[in-house]
């Protein structure tokens, strides 16, 4: 009970979060500012503005907020009818994940002066996370898409029950695993300049994990160390596990980023498995050609599998 | 410790053909379906595989003495890990190019299933010199399949090989698409399976006959 009510006020909490970080501006006669597509930023006013002011482009600075001395050039300036809402389309692309501060100078609507404003347009955080997750167990899918953990892959995915043990001891590895090299990259490696050293370190902190989350199952819990005990050593043999790391080194992903990410790719092989299990299962009992018998036919329902993740690709959440 | 009885040419030829790693064993799926789309990322690849197979075959013979039994995998590991990464500097600081389309599976090497079989069933109980022609074996196995699968997949694809367009035409663009890889592979290993049976069937009547 007590339980139920903490988690209840962390949504809550969570959504105020989300709510918050939409409408926050700093200035009472700007609503809004929001990134849109790849190069633009969209600003919608209380009240509509003056075309002539709207369209010059001196009137508004744009830079990334880490870099206040690289100003982004503007290339055009469009205006909605209504005239409140003004689209900034910026020369290059802008990148989206990093928090940009906009300053509007002596705001003109109606005749009359509104005041400069410096405003921050930024992406809501838990959208940028959340859309690495999805990413990364969809539409990257380390299985179907990045070809990645074949091995593993079609070694235990006959069986339903095998395939959904083989994922959650992988996602669970992963996550620690993942945790682990990101830490050991970002604080150890980089700093002494052995970061090319990686690949080394990386295959000696995934066997420690795995070693570690053999010995911390089997004392703390017995019962699913017998159930997925097992895959354990398999975990190992999986390229998921090592390409992981390696790219969260190579993106330099923050904490949360990185938990999410790994997160993404262990419950991604899951789902793969899972969706590979049932069909195989099927095959089972199906009459295949002797020649195709066993492997050849698995690839190919596989390429099946990939030509259907294909649809997800180029998609975008948030 | 069984030493090995065959003579060299007999385990290059195994590895090539009899126990082709890619379409006999079906180890190191990966790279098989990731980036055979073109010859060139499968001689590379290839060559890389074979430069870490047999120098790590070579080290773990050498040492095989010195390592304790309870802890090989993890020596095994940190050898192939190792020379992972000195093929992957050296690849990096000559190709540049070719090192960007392989991406991630230069690095992945280590992950490799083959590589830390073959030590394990070959190199830690054989001196140094069957290590060696089974690593030999072993790595262009590896590049044969790649080659193979890089060949089918970019004349298919693109009509043409190692970037020389041959016949003017782009026969089924499909094979050029990164997930042809699995149907490729395959198929592939279909005609192989074929192959074996109309073998054995042969060999069947042939006994009878006599």
């Amino acid at each position: 009970m007590k339980d139920s009510a903490r988690h209840l006020l962390m949504g809550a909490a969570l959504v105020l979060l989300v709510v918050l970080a939409g409408c926050r501006t700093e200035h009472r006669f700007v609503k809004k500012v929001t990134f849109e597509k790849t190069n633009d930023i969209v600003i919608t006013f209380a009240g509509p503005v003056d075309a002539a002011w709207a369209k010059n482009v001196d009137n508004y600075t744009v830079f990334e907020k880490e870099d206040p001395d690289i100003l982004l050039a503007i290339k055009e300036i469009t205006l909605t009818p209504d005239r409140t809402k003004v689209t900034l389309h910026f020369k290059n692309a802008l990148n989206q994940s990093r928090a940009h501060t906009l300053m509007i100078k002596d705001i003109i609507s109606e005749g009359k002066s509104q005041g400069a404003a410096v405003l921050t347009v930024k992406k809501l955080y838990l959208g940028y996370l959340f859309s690495i997750l999805i990413g990364a167990m969809l539409i990257h899918n380390f299985v179907f898409t990045k070809y990645l953990g074949l091995c593993v892959f079609f070694g235990t995915s006959q069986k339903r029950t095998t395939a959904v043990g083989m994922g959650i001891t992988f996602t669970i590895v992963i996550v620690f695993a993942s945790m682990l090299s990101w830490f050991m990259y970002q604080f150890i490696l980089k700093p002494i300049r052995l970061d090319y050293l990686q690949v080394v370190v990386f295959i000696g902190l995934v066997s420690l994990s795995v070693q570690a989350v053999d010995t911390i199952l089997r004392k703390v819990n017995p019962a699913l160390f017998k159930a997925f005990g097992v895959y354990l050593v398999l975990v190992i043999a999986n390229c998921i596990i090592l390409a992981t790391p390696l790219i969260l080194a190579d993106k330099e992903y923050n904490a949360w980023e990185s938990f999410m990410l790994s997160l993404g790719a262990g419950t991604g092989f899951l789902i793969a498995l899972f969706l590979m299990s049932c069909v195989r299962e099927k095959l089972e009992l199906a009459n295949v050609p002797p020649t195709y018998r066993g492997l050849p036919i698995a690839f190919i329902v596989a390429g099946l599998f990939a030509l259907a993740f294909l649809g997800f690709s180029g998609m975008a959440i948030f | 410790m069984a030493v090995t009885k065959k003579t060299n040419k007999q385990l290059v030829l195994d590895g090539l053909l009899s126990e082709n790693p890619i379409f006999r064993l079906a180890l190191s799926m990966c790279p098989a379906v990731g980036i055979s789309s073109s010859v060139m990322n499968g001689i590379l690849l290839g060559i890389a595989v074979l430069f870490v197979q047999v120098f790590s075959s070579c080290t773990i013979s050498l040492l095989k003495d010195y390592i304790h039994p309870r802890i090989r995998i993890p020596t095994y590991t940190l050898v192939i890990a190792t020379w992972v990464t000195v093929i992957d500097l050296v690849l990096a600081a000559y190709v540049p190019v070719a090192y960007k389309a392989m991406g991630i599976f230069v690095k992945l090497i280590v992950a490799f299933a083959i590589i830390t079989m073959r030590l394990e069933v070959f190199a830690c109980k054989n001196p140094v010199v069957p290590s060696f022609w089974d690593g030999v074996g072993m790595g262009t196995g590896f590049m044969f399949g790649m080659v193979t699968l890089g060949t089918v997949r970019e004349f298919l694809g693109t009509g043409g090989l190692l970037g020389h367009d041959l016949i003017g035409t782009r026969p089924l663009l499909f094979f050029i698409l990164p997930l042809a890889g699995f149907f490729c592979v395959g198929f592939i290993m279909a005609i192989f399976n074929y192959v074996e049976i109309v073998y054995k069937r042969m060999k069947r009547k042939r006994s009878i006959a006599q």
